[in-house]
Formats: C-alpha cells, sequence, structure tokens
C-alpha cells in the first residue's frame, strides 16, 4: 500500500518537476502583465510574420510527410523487398540526429554556394537555404518519422485479408485504399500527423541552421522567442513561448481523444 | 455455374505448393478441398478466387477462363479461416459493402441486406461492429457479406478452422441447409476429414501439393485411391499383412476360424466408441474399434486374451500397395 504511494509521488514528482512547474512557470510569467500586454509582445510585424511562416510551412511539410508516410508505411508493410531495413533506417535517423547536423546536411546538399545542387537550383532562380523551400525541408525532415512509426504497426496488424476480402467483393485499388485500408488506420495516422505537427512547430536546432534568421522574411517562431531572450526581453519571451505552449496544449486534447478514438475499435 | 481447373501449379520461391491439380466442380455441387495442413489446398482455392496468379494451369468458372482475371472481375464470393471483417462498419455496413461499391438503389441495398442478414440468423446484431460478435457470428456475417454480391462461386478458406468445436459442429450443419437453399456452387477447404464427409457432394483430397483422388465421400472412404487417403478419411489398421478398418474388425474370448491372438495392451473410452488396442502374438500392434456396449459385454480388463476376427472385414492392401508420392 505504501509502496503503490511511494511509486505514485515518484512519479508524479519526476514529471512535475521535469516538466509540469516549469511550463506553469512560463504561463504565470507571461500572464503577470496581464493578457493584452503579453498579446502585444508577439502582436508584431515581426511576431506575425514568424508565427505565419511557421504555420505555412508546417502545413506543407505535414501534408507531404502524411502523403509520403503513408505511402512508406504502405510500402514497408506490405513488400519485402532488399534495402527495406535501409529504408527502416533511414526513416528513424531524424530521431536520432541532432536538427543541427540535419540543418548543416540540408545547408551542404542545398546551398547556393558550396550546395552540391544549390548551384544547380540557383542558376534556374530557386535559392533553397535562407528561404521558405529550406524551411519546409528541414520542417519535413526533422518530423519525417512520425507518421511512418504510427502507422507502421498498424498495418501490420490489420493484415491483408479485409482488403483481399473487399477485392473479391468487387472494389478495385481506389476503393479497397478509401474504404478499407485508410479508415482502418486513420487514428494511428491522426496521432502522426499530430505529433508531426508538434514536432515541427517546435523545431529550433535546424531552422537556425537553414533559415537565415532574417526579421520579417525567414525567421521562424521559435526564432522569434528565442530573439526576445537574447535581446534581454524575457517578458516579450514568455509571451511568445505562451502562443507556443497553447497551440502544444491544443495538439494535446487532440491527442488523448484521438487516443480513447483509437482504441474503441483496437 | 461450374468450377474447372487444369493443370493448376504454383511455387512460391523454390517450395512447390500446388503442382498438376485438375478438378471439376458440378454447377450447384459443394466440393471439398481436403488435406494436411500447408499441403497447397488454400493456394489451390486462392488461386480460383484470383488471389493469387498461378504458374501454370487455367482456371474456368461456368466455361469462361477466367485465369488472368483479376479477384474482383470473377464473381466470387470469398471467405477467410480469420473472417476478414471490416472492423470499422457494423455488421450491416460489412453485408451492404459489395452492392454500395456497386451504387446499387439504397432501398434495393436495404431490403438484400436484411434479407441476408435473416439468413445468417443475424437479424438483431445489424450494428454491432465485428468486436462486439463472436467467432461463429463474424464467419456468418462474411458469409453474407460474400452472398450479397450474388458470386457465380463461393469459396470458404477453413471457414470454421478458428472456431471450438461444439460451435464448428453447428455450422457444419447450418452451412449443408444454406446450401440447400441458396445452391451456389461452392468450394470449402478444410483440414477436418468429418467436416468434408458431412458437408460435401464431393471431396478433394490433396497432400504435398497434388491431388490424391477426387470423389464422393462414400467412394474415397470405400474405395480409397492411395494409403494416404486410406489413413486420411478414416482410422485403418494392419492385421495379417493386410489394411482393415478397424470398425470392421471382430474382438472375442474364444478363437474363431482365421482369428488371432493377441493381448490388450490399452483401452481407451472416447464415449460412443471405445479403442481397444492389442498386441498380437506374433508382436504386431493393432487396434479395434467398438461401439457402445460391446465393451462391457466382453468385460475386457488389460492384459486379457483375445481373438481378432477379420471374416468381415475389407481388405485395403491393393490400395496400400499402389504406388504413392
Amino acid at each position: 500500500m505504501i509502496s503503490r504511494w511511494l511509486l505514485r509521488a515518484f512519479g508524479f514528482g519526476y514529471v512535475g518537476f521535469l516538466v509540469g512547474i516549469p511550463v506553469v512557470a512560463v504561463v504565470w510569467r507571461a500572464l503577470a502583465p496581464g493578457f493584452s500586454s503579453a498579446w502585444h509582445s508577439v502582436d508584431t510585424p515581426a511576431g506575425i510574420h514568424a508565427l505565419e511562416l511557421t504555420l505555412e510551412s508546417a502545413a506543407i511539410a505535414v501534408v507531404l510527410n502524411t502523403l509520403f508516410g503513408v505511402g512508406v508505411a504502405l510500402i514497408l508493410a506490405r513488400h519485402r523487398f532488399p534495402g527495406a531495413s535501409v529504408v527502416e533506417m533511414l526513416v528513424d535517423l531524424p530521431l536520432s540526429l541532432s536538427p543541427v547536423v540535419v540543418g548543416l546536411a540540408l545547408t551542404l546538399f542545398y546551398s547556393s554556394r558550396q550546395g552540391w545542387i544549390g548551384g544547380w537550383l540557383t542558376a534556374r532562380g530557386i535559392e533553397v537555404i535562407f528561404a521558405f523551400p529550406g524551411i519546409v525541408l528541414a520542417s519535413a525532415f526533422v518530423s519525417l518519422p512520425y507518421v511512418v512509426r504510427e502507422v507502421l504497426p498498424v498495418l501490420q496488424e490489420l493484415g491483408t485479408d479485409s482488403e483481399r476480402a473487399a477485392e473479391t467483393l468487387g472494389a478495385g485499388p481506389f476503393t479497397v485504399f478509401f474504404r478499407i485500408t485508410l479508415p482502418a488506420i486513420r487514428w494511428g495516422l491522426a496521432y502522426g500527423v499530430l505529433l508531426t505537427t508538434a514536432r515541427i512547430l517546435g523545431e529550433f536546432g535546424a531552422m537556425s541552421v537553414v533559415s537565415g534568421n532574417i526579421v520579417g522574411q525567414t525567421q521562424t517562431f521559435t526564432q522569434f522567442v528565442s530573439a526576445y531572450f537574447t535581446n534581454y526581453d524575457p517578458a516579450g519571451a514568455y509571451a511568445g513561448a505562451l502562443v507556443l505552449g497553447l497551440i502544444s496544449m491544443f495538439i494535446l486534447a487532440a491527442l488523448s481523444v484521438t487516443r480513447s478514438r483509437g482504441e474503441r475499435f483496437s | 455455374m461450374s468450377i474447372e481447373v487444369t493443370s493448376l501449379a504454383k511455387s512460391f520461391g523454390s517450395s512447390v505448393a500446388v503442382e498438376d491439380v485438375s478438378f471439376e466442380v458440378p454447377a450447384g455441387s459443394l466440393m471439398a478441398l481436403l488435406g494436411p495442413s500447408g499441403g497447397g489446398k488454400s493456394t489451390v482455392l486462392r488461386m480460383i478466387a484470383g488471389l493469387e496468379v498461378p504458374d501454370a494451369g487455367t482456371v474456368r468458372i461456368d466455361g469462361e477462363d477466367v485465369t488472368r482475371l483479376p479477384a474482383r472481375s470473377r464473381g466470387i464470393g470469398f471467405c477467410f479461416q480469420h473472417y476478414a471483417p471490416f472492423r470499422h462498419m457494423t455488421a450491416w455496413e460489412n453485408v451492404a459493402f459489395g452492392l454500395k461499391i456497386r451504387h446499387r438503389p439504397k432501398a434495393e441495398i436495404a431490403a438484400r441486406v436484411a434479407e441476408l442478414l435473416e439468413l445468417v440468423r443475424l437479424s438483431g446484431f445489424a450494428d454491432r461492429y465485428p468486436s462486439q460478435l463472436s467467432g461463429g457470428q463474424r464467419q456468418r456475417m462474411a458469409l453474407a457479406r460474400a452472398l450479397a454480391v450474388e458470386p457465380r462461386v463461393l469459396l470458404l478458406d477453413e471457414p470454421f478452422g478458428a472456431l471450438d468445436a461444439q460451435v464448428r459442429k453447428e455450422l457444419r450443419t447450418w452451412l449443408r441447409e444454406l446450401h440447400e437453399k441458396v445452391a451456389v456452387t461452392t468450394v470449402l477447404v478444410t483440414h477436418d476429414q468429418e467436416e468434408a464427409m458431412e458437408v460435401a457432394d464431393q471431396i478433394a483430397v490433396i497432400r504435398e501439393g497434388r491431388l490424391e483422388q477426387v470423389g464422393t465421400p462414400a467412394e474415397c472412404y470405400d474405395h480409397p485411391a492411395s494409403e494416404f487417403v486410406l489413413t486420411f478419411l478414416g482410422p485403418a489398421t494392419r492385421i495379417n499383412g493386410a489394411w482393415v478398418r478397424p470398425h470392421d474388425l471382430a474382438l472375442s474370448l474364444e478363437d474363431r476360424p482365421g482369428a488371432r491372438r493377441g493381448t490388450v495392451e490399452r483401452i481407451v473410452r472416447l464415449g460412443f466408441e471405445t479403442r481397444v488396442e492389442v498386441v498380437l502374438d506374433d508382436g504386431t500392434d493393432t487396434w479395434v474399434q467398438l461401439a457402445g456396449r460391446a465393451l462391457d459385454e466382453l468385460a475386457l480388463s488389460l492384459g486379457a486374451r483375445v481373438y481378432v476376427s477379420m471374416e468381415h472385414a475389407r481388405d485395403f492392401s491393393a490400395v496400400a500397395s499402389s504406388p504413392t508420392v
């Protein structure tokens, strides 16, 4: 009985001190001067632009990783082919690779001056590094594993029998995918998409290498928050952090709804 | 609609799954593909369905060559061993699926689904999800789903294999009744010889990818084409160098002309039947199947000296010596 209470106290204590209390502290500090004053530090042309940039690049990267993530998961789950384990390893790589390395790798490949194909792209008027495409690429890179990792086990558990059954009932490949496969993986997919979104919105390391951090142009929202902090304006930093925190909380709520929905059918 | 398969062959990598299998299922009849697990019978069924592509041979349904046709265009109904339910759909939606994707009018779908749920005795379960149904109910739902599109042929892959013995027996009888009502040409894969004998008009015995025999259950049982069919379809034992059915042997305490003497080694009671294992004096093992109270009348005990006579037994040795794989 006592040991159970101790165990709980330990669990709550660890998570509380590590995550809970510091986050509450940020919210507290951000709202200390009042909500409207906090909002005003974010509601500047630079702040709004940074927020828009982050949301737009996130939207594109999420769509890309959703489409390709489902495709890759389908290929890995349904086909045995040489090199499958290499593909799986590459999919997992962003989880273990420091985002700074991601940024440097992208720069090395796409930069207009020393990039392997950057020069070729620049000659055709396409700038990647220090521009919007680079931000999208970095976002997609760091968040690649989440959709694949959420969808793959669901597909493996589902097997192919229900898809074959639909086929024998007269369904073509598109009908099978949209009526059978997609509904079966929808909660796993939703979970993966939410994790992907959360990961992209909070990305800082890769952005600090590829975005260029030009205020009002290529500064992402995390960089905007960070700039407040390095400019000795912690109140502004806390306010910005609050906005990111609110978005996370929204995603978190969506995640827990998704999880409970998903359990109903399994 | 009849089914005709000719010289079907299929290998997976270096292992041969099916080799030169040919048979015909007459329109409206029920054929069981019977054999041990891993013997290739499911592969034959999946090739009829179009879920596997044969390396060689042809499949004809109602005279039409469908060998190169995808599964969705063959006009078949298929049931999987593990039911393959659409888990995100209710029983009603599962059964309606084939009709919905054919864009049939709503009223027609509703009427047809209601009729089918009635046929498989699931009328009260229309709004249940598969996870809320028992194994037997899920398989009946899968059958209704397959029948909804009015298939030319019905293909069942070990449909009762994952169910417990009692439910199996019930569904077996029910399937036979259903087949008489619906009269759609049916092929059933099973490794259970009792199931095949009870349900099927004809049995095709398949072992190691090859066809051993095709015939009615009685033909296969009474005139097995090989030692394998003899032993797979029912009990068989050797005595005096002859292959006999142990229920054809007689056991007595007195000597009879031609009877062999031996000692009772083991008695196994299986409810309605009793298995008496006897070591003959020449050292060979055999066993006798006794029905009902025959054992009590003999008052046998372990170590008893008995006479085994085969005067009413049919000798299958001719079969046994015929070459089999």
